[in-house]
């Protein structure tokens, strides 16, 4: 991974003349710094945003919270306000952890926040923590000694100055897809492994060491620390009246170029993404983007959608769901035309299956099932039963998991059976279209195989 | 309220009993693990539904209020 390196393609975002706010002056972006990738330190960061605003109570940023429409970043979307209020009417001593385990492959977002401005997750995690009135404060991120370093060294730079009233524990995150799942999170921080649990009583309930916890994705915290600031209203004054705001998105092109961007959501998909046109293939003239045949949204839990279809679509719920798909927690990937989206699909579910925390029966016994059946159907001339196979097992393992990872799983490949199933009919009759084998879609090295790797 | 048949599924070990008792609300898939039906235990069957739940060897199931 090269955080440090690379640069955020700020040319994709539509952008403005930077440098928030002290006023209300909307503009992007608003989360990472005005130019390039540098490293925002703690001066920089108190020259351009000042101290943390502290209330002096709790529950007082919850109202604002509300009024500003913030969702979660990490994916589900969850109206922030609502969790605040959950956690607080739960109960007393509640802990508050910053989730930046970002378990998702092709998402580098988080990572690219937490390297690049630490200041503004950490001071997320505090304000929250005073809005729910907690004392315990955590921040879980994936054990990469250089993270944890840096993050290290701004916390105690934070506490020198002083400006942090809550003292913050780093936990590790397992590199495990599932390892931010919010009940997986829980179990850690508790000292178990990063497994998903059944959830009764639920996390905010009843979550770390039997206190109400409220969980917060890192770059939900951020725009927190925003909102804290310059107010609903300005945050408001980006986005769509029903999805408000700015977000960080995971940008794959179909030439294979990767970067992080903070958008504005809303924002049409052919702004994010060269889309090529299809018509010209990979015959597209010099400087012509490479032709992409099908987006993925939402990430390897997420939807394909055809590439003439994402084209004519929004970076938003609203346009998104009714095709299948999500903004989850801002991964758009162009596929190229010249590879085969059943075989993608099937490296991709392999690994989802090998991810699963091995603890619910049709998730243990049917993601396997439904992975190798995949590796058929994208090789010539596959079982005539493997489709109906994959779409059995498909409904057999759907909402029967402790977490969603059955019903991500299922999501995608079903949507991957509706938009390449031109390929699929080819592959019946022994043909490919697909001229290059090599893999797209980003995947880890290496999967679990001892528990110890979920610790 | 009446209340519902649930299956923790990180504890149920495909022991497949419940089904035996309660076939009614409980069906089993190919790999021997549960298929609950959706909906809160009709009156008739309080007994069998209260029975699978103690009896499972998994103590899996659970009988809550609809989420």
């Amino acid at each position: 991974m090269t955080y440090a390196t690379a640069a955020p393609n700020l040319a994709l975002a539509p952008t403005q003349p930077l440098s928030p706010p002290p006023g209300g002056a909307a503009g992007l972006p608003r989360l990472l710094p005005d130019r390039g990738a540098v490293p925002v330190d703690l001066r920089t960061h108190l020259g351009r945003y000042g101290r943390p605003p502290y209330r002096g109570r709790r529950r007082v940023l919850i109202p604002v919270m509300q009024e500003s429409g913030l969702t979660g970043r990490g994916g589900a979307a969850f109206p922030v306000h609502r969790k605040l209020t959950a956690v607080v009417e739960a109960g007393t001593r509640p802990i508050v952890i910053g989730n930046g385990a970002e378990g998702e492959p092709a998402s580098d977002k988080d990572k690219a926040l937490l390297w690049i401005s630490p200041h503004l997750v950490l001071d997320g995690l505090q304000l929250a923590a005073e809005a729910v009135g907690s004392q315990s404060v955590g921040l879980y991120v994936h054990r990469s000694s250089r993270l944890q370093e840096r993050l290290r060294a701004a916390l105690a730079e934070r506490t020198a100055v002083g400006i942090d009233r809550v003292p913050v524990e780093i936990i590790d995150a397992p590199p495990r897809f599932l390892a931010g799942e919010e009940s997986a999170l829980a179990s850690r921080a508790n000292g178990g492994a990063a497994r998903p649990a059944f959830k009764h009583p639920r996390v905010f309930e009843r979550g770390v060491a039997g206190r109400p916890t409220l969980v917060q994705n890192v770059e939900t915290l951020a725009h927190f620390a925003l909102i804290a600031r310059y107010g609903a209203r300005w945050f408001r004054s980006l986005g769509t009246a029903e999805e408000p705001g700015s977000m960080l998105c995971t940008v794959h092109q179909a030439d294979g170029t990767r970067d992080v961007v903070e958008t504005v959501l809303g924002t049409p998909l052919r702004n994010l993404l060269a889309l090529g046109d299809p018509a010209q293939g990979l015959g597209a003239p010099s400087g012509e983007a490479a032709a992409a045949q099908a987006v993925l949204v939402g990430g390897y839990h997420g939807a394909w959608l055809p590439a003439s279809m994402a084209a004519r679509m929004t970076l938003s719920n609203a346009a998104l769901r009714p095709a299948g798909g999500f903004v989850g927690a801002g991964v758009l990937v162009a596929l190229p035309a010249d590879r085969c989206g059943i075989a993608e699909t099937a490296r991709v579910t392999r690994y989802l299956a090998l991810e699963s925390a091995g603890q619910c029966g049709p998730c243990f016994n049917g993601l396997p099932r439904i992975a190798t059946v995949l590796d058929e159907l994208a090789g010539p001339r596959p079982d005539r039963r493997a489709l109906a196979d994959v779409k059995r097992w498909a409904g057999l393992v759907e909402g029967r998991g402790a977490c969603h990872h059955p019903d991500g799983t299922v999501r995608f490949v079903r949507s991957a059976l509706q938009v390449f199933r031109a390929e699929i009919d080819l592959h019946a009759q022994g043909r490919c279209t697909a001229p290059r084998a090599q893999p797209f879609l980003p995947l880890p090295a290496d999967t679990a195989s001892t528990d110890a790797d979920w610790n | 309220m009446k209340k519902q048949l649930h299956v923790d599924p990180t504890a149920c070990t495909g022991h497949g009993l419940c089904a035996e008792l309660v076939p009614e609300l409980i069906s089993l898939d190919e790999w021997g693990y549960p298929i609950l039906a959706r909906q809160p235990v009709p009156r008739g069957l309080d007994r069998e539904a209260r029975r699978a739940v103690t009896d499972c060897p998994a103590l899996a199931l659970k009988l809550l209020h609809p989420s």
